[in-house]
């Protein structure tokens, strides 16, 4: 599975804000560290702060900080805002659109949509902070 | 405070999953709490119960898991098969407790792996497991309608 890049920089940007709750950390700040124009990550800043996600301290010193909550926000309630829905049924025009064979491949593929969407549901930005920290630690102790 | 479960606490046990899952299974957990082994070699089964230390008695949460060899082709594994914990005593660690509780006593008897299966759609359980660090095994489960 690929996100969009969308996705990955609202996910990583979470994460950034998540680690520093205390300062505000502007669009030019999380751009620098992923090499991202801060134009691209200002779109999906203003996507986080629609859904209450983030929210934006004006004025010097300004920024952005995390407004959700950490143990409660999923890996889906942020990627759903950019993503398009997994399976749908076929339209009218598309191959198939009455057929068992349709109706069989559509099972399948919501059973990977079905997982997908449990997978994302079930890792908090919490969890994926602490899951990135013990690959930090893994790999300070590779070196 | 984790301590492993007494006789006297299948009552709560049972009336705490009830208040759960709607299904009071008295029998179910009775033969749970026989399976235990206590003293020489691997425990088979190992059943605990978290309590406050100030009301030893009263249960605040459970957790039921086994040492499982060779199903499905898997090594020596511990399994977790059940873990509860009261709704009002939630938030306070209980289920992170009776979770390190069992780790150790799997890690104990040599296991270095521990595995549960949760429902897709159980979205606390799955939060609280992925939160504890367990990460989805190698393995699919399959079903049929018969």
């Amino acid at each position: 599975m690929k996100l969009q890049v969308a996705s990955q920089l609202a996910v990583f940007s979470i994460l950034e804000l998540v680690a520093e709750p205390n300062r505000q950390i502007t669009v030019a700040d999380i751009g620098a560290k992923y090499g991202i124009s801060t134009n691209h990550l200002a779109k999906v800043m203003n996507v986080l702060g629609r859904a209450g996600l983030v929210r934006s301290v004006r004025g010097a010193g300004g920024g952005f900080q995390f407004s959700g909550n950490a143990r409660r926000t999923t890996l889906l309630d942020v990627i759903d805002l950019f993503e398009p829905r997994g399976v749908r049924a076929p339209e009218t025009g598309e191959p198939g659109r009455h057929t068992a064979e349709t109706v069989a491949l559509g099972m399948v593929l919501r059973e990977i949509d079905d997982t997908v969407r449990a997978t994302l549901g079930s890792i908090t930005i919490a969890t994926l902070r602490d899951l990135a920290n013990r690959q930090r630690a893994k790999a300070a102790l590779a070196t | 405070m984790i301590r492993a479960a007494e006789r006297r606490d299948v009552v709560e046990v049972t009336a705490l999953d009830a208040q759960i899952t709607g299904l009071p299974k008295p029998e179910h957990w009775m033969e749970l709490f026989r399976r235990q082994r206590s003293g020489g070699g691997a425990p088979a089964g190992i059943f605990l119960v978290a309590a406050a230390p100030a009301e030893p008695e009263r249960v605040l949460g459970f957790i039921v898991g086994e040492i499982r060899a060779w199903e499905f082709g898997s090594d020596p594994c511990g399994w977790v098969y059940a873990l509860s914990v009261r709704p009002d005593a939630r938030e306070r660690g209980v289920g992170e407790a009776l979770l390190e509780a069992i780790a150790g006593a799997f890690r104990q008897a040599g296991m270095g792996k521990m595995r549960t299966m949760v429902a897709r759609d159980a979205i606390l359980p799955m939060q609280f497991f992925r939160g504890e660090g367990l990460m989805a095994g190698p393995y699919i489960q399959l079903e049929k309608d018969l």
